[in-house]
């Protein structure tokens, strides 16, 4: 497994470079580097000489990817990209254009999007898991009728209703929680009941829907009728067996997102003033901070590539026929 | 299964209840409980600053903090209309000495042509001293005791708190004389450097010679090495004694005391510069911009502004009183019934981070923030329009007992021409008449009225009202575009503007030249489908007279090339004072500061070389008559060629809960927090009163979820126990 985990690592790094590429050119297609010195400079009374000195200071006053007039490899050294990008894979992330430390912002930001994150991931996957198996239980009855037909209203409504909704009906309505805001340590929990609830809430549509499909695959296989067969309990058959063999589909959905939880949810953490990484890379690139913008998409790929190399290790432990060789 | 499912939820059920009740009082109140009743401000902000250097700082919202924690030696007076200098630090507002060439004294009116140069001399209160701050702390050989770190000791640092001990230090005339060279710090971007060195003499020079001692440290690879400015003495800024300071400038600048309010012109000791600077420091954000030091009333104790900010009161603040004269009307507004007690009011203001406004909105409607502004999205719900147009709070605040303030911002959006363009551009009367013939279409009055609520009053000049040389009423209305109508400006006629097209030479909107419609371009930043409608109207305004509009839309960074390069050819763009003086508006038609010629302010480009000669001889003037006749004269040759279509000047509301008191609008002074005051027990009260808990809904919910489930129940037991065969 380990040879096969160093595989992945080193699949990795291409994909890295060509996810810097990207995000490099893109950014650089739509902002140049005057345009972020005037952004960070502000709108009032500045002068050209301000712009040419913001830009010498961050180094944006190179040739964005070939230096023709540099010697040697310093036509591929001396440039913005080089600069910027060679550090990332060393996880130093440096500076934002406006002079505060990355590493420390998503430090201090990942906690509060983990706090709302992983209770919607875990109580979501337990509330759609348990919704899905209840409608497959009673599949072609009322019950599996209307289940899928709130679960296709749920999942058509944007999630942008649920949280205005359920601020406006649990927060100002009924006063039980805070509209908004975070705490820290005890406090934080009574802030996280309504984002969390309107996380699961908003997710149950679409996920209750998916496991469902899987479970009615399953469901109808010879090993499920085998276990009826046995007297099992639907109990039994449905948690022990369909569950356990559906787990294959159900990790290629869930353990890939798990490292990218950190990564925090732009229009949650907006509404309910949560200080998180979600809001970060926005505000970002509305700033035109090409520094934080590099960071957060190449760590965001990082994770995403964890995230994969994970939910093949997961397959390993759920599923004994299969070895990573 | 339900039963599994029960256990397992009941306990979360449960312990959710139990913190949130364990909260007490308010469920829904998103502020510690240790918090109630005590004398604290609660507001938002929406961006976070990017600034707290002082000499970076220029935006409002950086404004909010910066403006309480650092004092220059001026400040505006919180009630006296029109605004008005006194001292802050300083003992009297100075009055300029004005010198000639061979430096003799010049009387005070002498003319601009005269004077070389002018001095400002300015004392500064003794015993004032600054905030608490590790940077004063001392050990006991009276040595500073935070200056020599290794990066070792840093080790346990992380936020400024974690130094253990501190100190304060008397305010002295060096630390402003400090501040002032540090406009040229190599490393700092002061926005105003580039005005400031075309007056404070030597600033430019000093810029260079800080540039070139910089540059000695890089190459010895020192390169975040303290610069020490008091090496290099600055022959526009000197220390008279340790009480008093002076700041020579060229020629005749009246306006130079209004950016003595400024945190541009606040003080900065050396030795907090000098400890900021230590290596390591940087790395942690341990920083002069993240970690503002000043003598105001408050000091910021908490810096997170992902989450909150948190101003407390400084204890070692001078003291300061509350006006006891303000203008008419003042006194029976009830904002004389704090004169003479000790300032500031307020212990400690919490500004939480609120990025959308039905938060902030539902949240100041709780009670839980104090003040709040009025977004288009919940108008309706706080203000209510008459038929004769007066402006009412609606019941629902009434009851709430929330007041209303509305006053008109001085800022100017406008529509510009750019008048290096062939069509729109130029001094020709086909030009100026095509000009003239839009600006009468634009019903400006109707675009307040549908996009801004009613919240504005349509231009008739650059200068907008509360500032020297805004004339009101018939006096001051714009006769290119206007008639007086039973004392009162009315739009001109939509004939009269199609008269006007005409002469221009497009009759019906057709170029009499070339025999086809005249089309012209229009350039916006439009970002979504919120802009169409205005694009729309303007599309429609242009159609009034045959013109076909092309809407340019475009991101902010191609516009202000654009803008900067002179292509485009109809643009909008507005201006904030930076001070209440008629030339920080009138300086933005002056030929020599056209964008395209000089990277100035004058989007336009226009240049008519009367305007800027009398502009050269009205921006040194002290204000009275005779400066009022020369505007005068200046707005009437602007309106006279239309490089603007004067748009509107907005008019701010804000509204207030009853327990906020000492509330008026002072739209350049930004360090009014310490003249608020609130009643933290009425605050409760109706706290308590407004928020109490409705549980009877998570009951309804539970009981739904049960009669929902029962079915499925009963389903599930009956075929569990039904036989197989």
């Amino acid at each position: 497994m380990l040879n096969y985990i160093i595989r992945r690592v080193l699949y990795a790094l291409p994909i890295l470079i060509g996810v810097n590429i990207i995000t490099f050119s893109l950014f650089f297609v739509v902002n140049t580097p005057d345009d972020m010195a005037r952004i960070h400079l502000g709108v009032k009374r500045v002068t050209p000489e301000a712009v040419v000195k913001w830009k010498q200071e961050r180094g944006y006053d190179k040739p964005l990817l070939l230096n023709s007039s540099a010697p040697g490899t310093a036509k591929v050294t001396d440039t913005i990209f080089f600069d910027k990008s060679i550090k990332l894979f060393a996880f130093q992330f440096g500076l934002a254009d406006d002079g505060r430390d990355i590493a420390y912002e998503i430090k201090t930001r990942m906690g509060p999007s983990l706090a709302i994150a992983l209770p919607v991931f875990l109580l979501g996957l337990a509330c759609y898991i348990s919704f899905a198996l209840m409608m497959a239980f009673f599949r072609a009855t009322y019950l599996d009728f209307w289940g899928v037909v709130l679960c296709v209203a749920m999942m058509s409504i944007s999630s942008l209703f649920y949280i205005i909704g359920g601020q406006y009906l649990l927060s100002k309505l009924w006063n039980l929680v805070p509209i908004s805001g975070y705490g820290t340590g005890i406090m934080a929990a009574k802030f996280l009941i309504l984002p969390v609830l309107v996380g699961v809430v908003s997710g149950i549509g679409s996920g209750a829907r998916w496991y469902r499909t899987i479970f009615l695959e399953e469901i109808g296989k010879d090993y499920v009728r085998t276990a009826r067969a046995k007297g099992l309990s639907e109990w039994r058959v449905m948690f022990k067996h369909v569950l356990q063999n559906a787990m294959i589909p159900i990790l290629t959905g869930a353990v890939v997102v798990i490292p990218v939880l950190f990564m925090g949810s732009l229009i949650t953490e907006s509404f309910f003033g949560i200080p998180g990484l979600g809001s970060y890379t926005i505000d970002a690139i509305n700033s035109q901070d090409f520094s934080v913008v590099r960071a957060m998409v190449f760590l965001g790929s990082v994770l995403y590539i964890v995230g994969l190399i994970l939910t093949d290790i997961s397959y390993t432990l759920v599923d004994p026929r299969i070895r990573l060789e | 299964m339900f039963d599994s499912l029960k256990k397992a939820l009941m306990p979360m059920f449960l312990t959710a209840m139990v913190l949130l009740a364990g909260c007490g009082g308010e469920w829904n109140s998103p502020y510690p409980i240790q918090e109630r009743g005590l004398n604290i401000l609660y507001s938002a902000f929406s961006e976070r600053p990017k600034h707290l250097d002082p000499v970076q700082s220029y935006s409002e919202d950086e404004a909010a903090f910066n403006a309480q924690i650092y004092e220059p030696p001026l400040q505006y007076h919180f009630l006296k209309r029109p605004y008005t200098l006194v001292p802050a630090t300083a003992e009297e507002v100075p009055r300029p000495q004005l010198f000639d060439a061979a430096g003799h004294r010049l009387p005070d009116d002498a003319e601009a042509g005269r004077v070389a140069y002018s001095l400002y001399e300015i004392r500064i209160r003794p015993g004032i001293r600054f905030q608490p701050h590790p940077a004063f702390a001392r050990d006991a050989a009276g040595g500073l005791l935070y200056h020599h770190l290794k990066p070792v000791d840093l080790n346990p640092i992380h936020d400024l708190a974690d130094f253990k001990q501190q100190g304060t230090r008397e305010l002295m005339a060096a630390d402003y004389v400090y501040q002032i060279k540090r406009l040229a710090h190599p490393r700092l971007h002061s926005p105003i450097f580039g005005l400031m060195s075309e007056y404070i003499i030597g600033l430019k020079a000093y810029a260079d010679l800080l540039t070139k001692a910089n540059q000695t440290l890089l190459k010895s690879g020192h390169g975040n090495a303290y610069l020490d400015l008091d090496r290099f003495p600055l022959e526009g800024a000197t220390v008279v004694d340790r009480y008093t300071y002076r700041v020579k400038l060229k020629g005749k600048y009246p306006q130079f005391v209004y950016w003595l309010t400024m945190p541009f012109f606040a003080p900065v000791p050396q030795e907090v510069d000098r400890f900021f600077s230590q290596p390591g420091m940087a790395e942690k954000n341990l920083t002069l911009d993240w970690y503002p030091v000043g003598t105001g009333p408050y000091m910021l104790t908490k810096n997170n502004p992902n989450r909150q900010m948190v101003l407390e009161r400084n204890p070692y603040f001078h003291g300061e009183t509350y006006p006891s004269e303000g203008e008419q009307g003042d006194r029976e507004a009830g904002l004389l019934a704090d004169a003479g007690k000790p300032l500031p009011f307020i212990d400690k203001a919490v500004f939480s981070l609120e990025k959308e406004g039905i938060p902030y909105w539902n949240k100041f409607l709780q009670g839980y923030y104090d003040a709040s502004g009025i977004s288009s999205d919940s108008f309706d719900q706080a203000v209510q329009i008459s038929s004769t147009g007066d402006i009412a709070l609606t019941d629902k605040m009434r009851e709430k007992g929330i007041r209303l303030s509305t006053s008109v911002a001085p800022s100017s959006y406008y529509m510009g021409f750019n008048m290096l363009d062939p069509v729109v551009g130029g001094y020709s009367e086909r030009a100026r008449k095509l000009r003239l013939a839009i600006s009468i279409a634009m019903d400006y009055e109707e675009y307040i009225s549908i996009f801004a609520n009613g919240r504005g009053i349509e231009a008739q000049g650059p200068i907008p009202p509360g500032i020297f040389g805004n004339k009101p009423g018939e006096d001051g209305a714009n006769s290119y575009v206007y008639d007086l109508v039973n004392g009162h400006p009315k739009r001109k006629s939509l004939e009269a503007a199609k008269k006007l097209l005409a002469e221009a030479g497009y009759p019906d909107g057709i170029d009499k030249e070339n025999g086809k419609p005249l089309v012209l371009n229009i350039d916006v930043t439009a970002r979504g489908p919120d802009d169409k409608a205005r694009l729309d109207w303007y599309r429609k305004q242009f159609s009034k007279l045959n013109l076909q509009l092309v809407v340019r839309a475009t991101d902010y960074n191609r516009f202000q090339e654009k803008i900067r390069k002179g292509n485009a050819q109809i643009f909008n763009w507005g201006w904030n004072a930076d001070y209440p003086d008629p030339e920080n508006f009138l300086f933005l038609l002056n030929g020599p500061q056209s964008q395209v010629k000089s990277q100035g302010e004058n989007s336009a480009n226009y240049n008519n070389p009367e305007y800027d000669r009398l502009f050269e001889k009205m921006k040194n003037m002290e204000n009275g008559p005779d400066r009022q006749a020369i505007i005068d004269q200046m707005i009437e040759i602007a309106r006279h060629d239309a490089p603007w279509l004067w748009g509107f000047h907005p008019k701010e509301y804000r509204l207030f809960h009853s327990w906020m008191l000492n509330q008026k609008p002072n739209k350049m002074a930004r360090n009014g927090l310490k003249y608020q005051r609130i009643d933290a027990a009425m605050r409760e009260q109706k706290r308590a009163e407004w928020n109490r808990p409705v549980l009877w809904p998570m009951f309804l919910v539970l009981a739904v979820l049960v009669v929902t489930a029962l079915p499925a129940v009963i389903a599930y037991r009956r075929r569990e126990r039904k036989s197989a065969i």
